[in-house]
């Protein structure tokens, strides 16, 4: 992106409520989310030049492959389309993958979606089905859950760092409350730091309150090139910034178990491409599948300092009004986690946040924003930099 | 519906029931799995097949309430990460000991045992969890 002599605009966000949708299958959200996209934008569907979704498995949980066409046939277009897997930022890579598909100049208006639809399945055949994002066959292999992978980041850190599962807590209590100003998230009540530690525990240090729910959910962008997006709103919002990186698939062969790497030089590409650094960032959507992994981003990204996130978000920083709002949408945790959907979902929250459309959980003058996307237990994550 | 094909794990039985691994000459480094590759040296990387000492040392550990297909029966079952005192770091089970002896710091052995049962008409897994001594 720094040769490139234009940059890309969101001119369209489109979502689904997320939750239980027992009465709609994949196909009914990805449409859904995509038609929203469309109208948002106020283009006509044959404007659009390509289409790129994200989606972890909707091979194991519903039995279709081949979303790319599906999508396209149901919207009756032949358009290239193309399914982009990258476990939970499936999402978010369907979105780099568009941007640089515009940036090559190959395309000039793009759809980039994320869908996924998790209840058709039992909770442990969920729980199996997701561990083939970890290293299957040597983690799944013994029994490992995500909570548990997780679980084992967590102990680590409260061992070297002197955090609380109290910390851990208040990032489940944080997300919950600003869902409930979200009328798309699938949680929308408040709870309590006491509620988190006495729910079930699912992986020690872990209770349920403490990990993202299973859903149903569809989240859509339309993306296009700068120098045509005024021609279709007044008030687009430009990706100024772009990275993504690679780790071990397993936890075990990490450098660290307290930090995720991918993330570190994911966001230090993107912050060095937008030209921003942490202190810019007016409002930040992170990838907290459990609790732990958002205390992590806190550090990770550049935000406090390594071991020192549980203090940083206990002083407030990271709630509506505090110094730099996390997860505004009620993240993975309260918002729901549609794998797939997720790293979409993130993008849409950041622009309604920069356009000021996002009601009663606006950041007041939110001028840059991110998103933070995370695959398996940080095997790939990708980060993004919008700006009004 | 089982949860893994039986040639995936029969092609691994040596590397689960003896913890076997490799070793890169050029670098002096263990893996454990074994690698195709290594990592670091890449072309220049000379792999050879390495047995690993069955002791290590907890790093971090979990004990799980919500088990994946394979595995409810044996709920709450102890996981942990284990250093190796002779290689690298692998994940594996605690067993035989109450969960307040699984710590970070613990010192670990290897023993041999089922792993799961892959649904009523599925092959039964072996291979090594481990218990604190």
């Amino acid at each position: 992106m720094d040769n490139s002599k234009f940059r890309v605009a969101v001119i369209g966000i489109g979502l689904t409520k997320f939750g239980e949708h027992w009465e709609k299958g994949l196909r009914n959200l990805a449409i859904e989310a995509g038609v929203n996209a469309v109208t948002d934008a106020k283009i006509e569907g044959k404007e659009i030049d390509a289409m790129y979704i994200g989606n972890m498995a909707s091979g194991r949980l519903t039995g279709q492959e081949h979303l790319g066409a599906l999508v396209a046939d149901q919207i009756g277009m032949n358009i290239p389309a193309t399914r982009v897997e990258a476990a939970c930022a499936s999402g978010g890579l369907a979105l780099r993958q568009g941007l640089l598909s515009i940036l090559s100049g190959q395309h000039n208006v793009v759809l980039v979606g994320g869908a996924e639809k998790m209840t058709d399945m039992s909770v442990d055949q969920v729980t199996t089905t997701l561990m083939g994002a970890a290293d299957e066959e040597w983690e799944g292999f013994q029994g490992l859950t995500f909570p548990g992978l997780y679980a084992l980041m967590a102990r680590r850190h409260m061992h070297d760092y002197g955090t609380r599962r109290e910390h851990l807590a208040m990032i489940s209590v944080k997300n919950h409350e600003h869902a409930s100003m979200n009328p798309i998230a699938q949680f929308q009540n408040k709870i309590t730091v006491d509620q988190v530690l006495k729910s079930t525990m699912v992986a020690d240090p872990l209770t349920l309150l403490d990990c993202s729910p299973v859903s149903d959910g569809a989240a859509a962008l339309i993306l296009c090139r700068e120098d045509i997006a005024k021609k279709y709103t007044d008030n687009p919002v430009y990706i100024v910034g772009s990275g993504q990186a690679s780790d071990t698939l397993a936890l075990a062969q990490r450098k660290s178990l307290t930090r995720l790497d991918a993330t570190i030089m994911a966001s230090r590409a993107a912050y060095k491409q937008a030209g921003v650094a942490p202190k810019d960032i007016n409002v930040v959507e992170v990838h907290d599948c459990f609790t732990i992994a958002e205390l992590m981003a806190v550090e990770d990204l550049g935000f406090a300092e390594k071991g020192k996130g549980g203090k940083f978000i206990e002083e407030g920083n990271t709630k509506l009004g505090g110094k730099i709002p996390f997860n505004t949408s009620g993240g993975l945790k309260a918002c729901g986690h549609p794998v797939g959907a997720t790293g979409i979902k993130q993008a849409c929250e950041v622009v309604m946040q920069l356009r000021g459309e996002a009601g009663a959980r606006q950041v007041k003058g939110a001028e840059i924003g991110m998103t933070h996307n995370v695959g398996g237990s940080g095997a790939t994550a990708v980060v993004h930099v919008f700006k009004k | 519906m089982h949860r893994t094909s039986v040639p995936l794990l029969w092609r691994r039985f040596k590397h689960h029931y003896r913890l076997l691994g490799n070793h890169c000459k050029t670098c002096k480094t263990d893996y454990y799995p074994p690698r195709e590759i290594c990592p670091t040296c890449r072309r220049k990387g000379v792999l050879e097949e390495k047995e690993f000492e069955k002791k290590g040392t907890i790093q971090t550990y979990s004990i799980i309430y919500a088990g994946p297909v394979g595995f409810d029966k044996q709920t709450p079952y102890a996981v942990a990460l284990i250093k190796l005192d002779n290689g690298p770091v692998l994940v594996s089970q605690i067993v035989d000991a109450p969960f307040d002896q699984v710590k970070i710091g613990a010192k670990v052995t290897a023993v041999f045992r089922k792993i799961y049962e892959d649904g009523k008409e599925g092959i039964i897994h072996y291979g090594l969890k481990w218990k604190v001594v």
